[in-house]
């Protein structure tokens, strides 16, 4: 063998090493965006990324609208951090996440393309579910009861907390077995966040986070795990977005709000949770145990992330056209997947905000 | 012309060869870099600590340590045992047409895709495990520390057992092929020689085949540890130490793709790849000490 074949190998193999160390996502940044800069006729296909919570509404709103305005819009359901990342990256028109970025996040997204936008696009509650075949109604927790069941203090389902605020049911003597979500999701932010506004343990111990510490419990990944382990396992509780507990007929319970009343999780006590709070911004976004008769404790919404100024007139056309419908017409088709649709002050704070971009 | 064909042949055929070496060190220096954040602030630490707090920022490694370290070595026992029955029994109990096609249906267990073994195992295993499979183990062998605790149908025990399934194929079939190849003189001289057919396979064939036996339990080894999605469906997610296999635990590999996508700040991030590279580095001993394993054994034995 030849030492100067070797080397010439080597000599290649060195030069692909050295490209792949580059960041490659920006070089595909880069192209993306030259790409778009050059683009003169109308925009036919928009992408974007993020938050898994937010894809059944997704899809269902973004089919409508091509059907319609004959715009394709291809949406990557990675998750908040993903999307987040995708956008900083500058590689898809519009992000999606659950929380909304906190400021560190937002000035890295600044760095590169600008002003951040950020609105509310879908609203969500969380139930309480749990796998009891013996008991036929109901069952009413508080969320200091909820609080202390996560937190391992509560450990049957016969304990005398759980039997005071159910005096016609018998409890059965079984263990509770407590089960969250195992990937990082918002759906376990907007949980935690409720357990840390109620509860000063929770919040000293384990605070709020897409992935906490939870003190107990199995974990798993994706709402439809968690569902799954709470019907395999009796003596199982688990909390889950809504529309999935409204599709899969769990059995879910009265949660006690601020205002003392016991209310289930519905379209109806989501909003107006929602409604208590009109100034919602990306920085106050928080929306449990939020006062009023009929407010639903554990409620949370979306958001979407766009820069403020786009790439080109025709982008932007296409994207305030999509998201003003998306905060319109769009929210009708939430209703038919089981998801909340934003109140009216919301979306109109929403289009405000759109008509900022640039 | 044809010189200028072989001087290219003879630059791919380097390239080719020089391409895994270089792979493997690109790999171990880009994850390091990944990792330097999470290394610097916990150093060694990170494979001591059991807390995993996102929220706080505290990264602790070994309870992931532990669950993939348990479950691959059980699944590696079951399956060895298993596989090894099975080779031995294609190989020698068998012919024609039984042993075809079951060489073909075990070829097709591992075919079947990790989701697809994933979802059998959190649909169809799992309630059969907390109904039937742990109450059963924990009434007649309850006195071990291994069968204690509640029986969730999750845990060590479900990530084990599926892993053994997963890993069963490609144990059985790679011994299967090593045991076919022990040369026939030999097998039948032993018989010549008044061995009865079990005496040839354990003292003559099995001996014969170490290295390529051991081969295929590595293999099968390795597809265990980096097994992700079936095992993060059955294993119960949850980070913890325990001496009972009924309770949940969580492995390297699971999170990794649990928690990669919500990851935000750099030192999760870090933190994330530095699990990563824990597993890198467990699979490169363990190979490492499977070969010290082969070139000792087969000192003395050809193969």
């Amino acid at each position: 063998m030849n030492k100067r074949h070797m080397s010439t190998a080597l000599a290649g193999l060195a030069v692909l090493s050295g490209v792949a160390f580059q960041s490659g996502g920006q070089a595909f940044a880069q192209a993306a965006n030259a790409a778009s800069a050059h683009r003169v006729a109308a925009v036919t296909s928009l992408t974007g990324a993020g938050s898994t919570f937010d894809y059944p509404f997704f899809n269902k709103a973004f089919y409508v609208y091509g059907e319609q305005y004959h715009v394709q819009v291809n949406y990557s359901s990675i998750g908040s951090g993903g999307g987040i990342q995708q956008f900083t990256a500058r590689t898809v028109n519009f992000g999606a996440s659950d929380v909304p970025m906190n400021s560190g996040e937002v000035k890295k997204a600044e760095a590169g393309g600008g002003a951040v936008v950020q609105l509310p696009i879908a609203l969500g509650g969380e139930a309480i579910s749990y796998n009891l075949p013996t008991v036929k109604q109901r069952l009413k927790f508080t969320p200091q009861v909820i609080a202390d069941i996560y937190l391992g203090k509560i450990r049957k389902w016969n304990a005398h907390q759980l039997q005071v605020l159910n005096s016609g049911v018998k409890l059965p003597n079984l263990p509770i077995v407590v089960v969250h979500r195992s990937d990082g999701s918002g759906t376990t932010y907007i949980f935690s966040d409720f357990l840390s506004t109620i509860s000063p343990q929770w919040a000293k111990q384990i605070g709020r986070g897409k992935s906490v510490n939870w003190p107990v419990g199995i974990g798993g990944k994706g709402n439809e795990a968690v569902a799954e382990n709470v019907r395999n396992t009796v003596g199982a509780i688990g909390y889950v977005e809504l529309a999935y507990v409204l599709q899969t007929h769990m059995a879910y319970g009265f949660v006690k709000n601020r205002a003392g009343q016991y209310l289930l999780p519905s379209p109806a006590t989501v909003a107006v949770a929602a409604a208590q709070k009109p100034g919602v911004t990306s920085t106050n976004f928080s929306i449990v145990w939020e006062p009023g008769k009929n407010s639903y404790p554990i409620s949370g919404y979306s958001w979407v992330l766009l820069y403020k100024k786009q790439p080109n007139v025709a982008t932007k056309n296409a994207v305030v056209k999509l998201f003003d419908w998306m905060e319109g017409p769009g929210q009708a088709q939430a209703a038919t997947v089981d998801y909340v649709p934003l109140p009216a002050n919301i979306r109109a704070q929403a289009h405000r905000l759109l008509a900022t971009l640039k | 012309m044809s010189l200028l064909r072989d001087k290219t042949a003879q630059v791919w055929i380097w390239a080719s060869v020089l391409l895994l070496p270089l792979l493997i060190v690109l790999f171990l220096i880009m994850q390091g870099n990944q990792s330097a954040d999470s290394i610097a602030r916990f150093g060694w630490g990170f494979l001591l600590g059991t807390t995993w707090d996102p929220v706080h920022q505290i990264f602790g490694g070994l309870p992931f340590l532990f669950g993939t370290v348990v479950t691959s070595l059980f699944s590696l026992v079951a399956a060895g045992v298993i596989g090894l029955g099975a080779a031995v029994f294609l190989t020698f109990y068998s012919r024609g047409r039984v042993r075809s096609s079951l060489g073909v249906l075990i070829e097709l267990l591992a075919a079947i895709p990790s989701v697809v073994y994933g979802l059998w195992g959190l649909y169809v295993m799992v309630p059969w495990l907390q109904g039937v499979g742990e109450p059963f183990l924990a009434r007649n062998f309850g006195f071990l520390p291994f069968f204690r605790g509640a029986s969730l149908g999750v845990g060590y025990l479900a990530g084990g057992l599926i892993l053994s399934i997963m890993i069963l194929p490609t144990i059985t079939a790679m011994a299967r092929d090593v045991l076919l190849a022990v040369p026939r003189e030999i097998h039948e001289g032993a018989l010549a020689i008044g061995a009865t057919k079990f005496e040839v396979i354990r003292v003559i064939s099995l001996p014969f085949a170490r290295s390529g036996i051991i081969g295929a339990l590595m293999l099968g080894f390795g597809r265990a540890v980096s097994e992700t999605i079936a095992v993060t469906m059955v294993i119960g997610n949850r980070p913890q130490i325990s001496s009972s296999m009924f309770a949940p635990g969580y492995t390297l590999a699971s999170v990794i793709a649990n928690e990669f996508t919500e990851a935000t700040y750099q030192l999760y991030i870090s933190a994330l790849n530095e699990i990563g590279l824990v597993l890198l580095l467990l699979t490169a001993l363990f190979y490492g000490v499977a070969r010290l394993l082969v070139w000792r054994s087969t000192r003395g034995v050809g193969m």
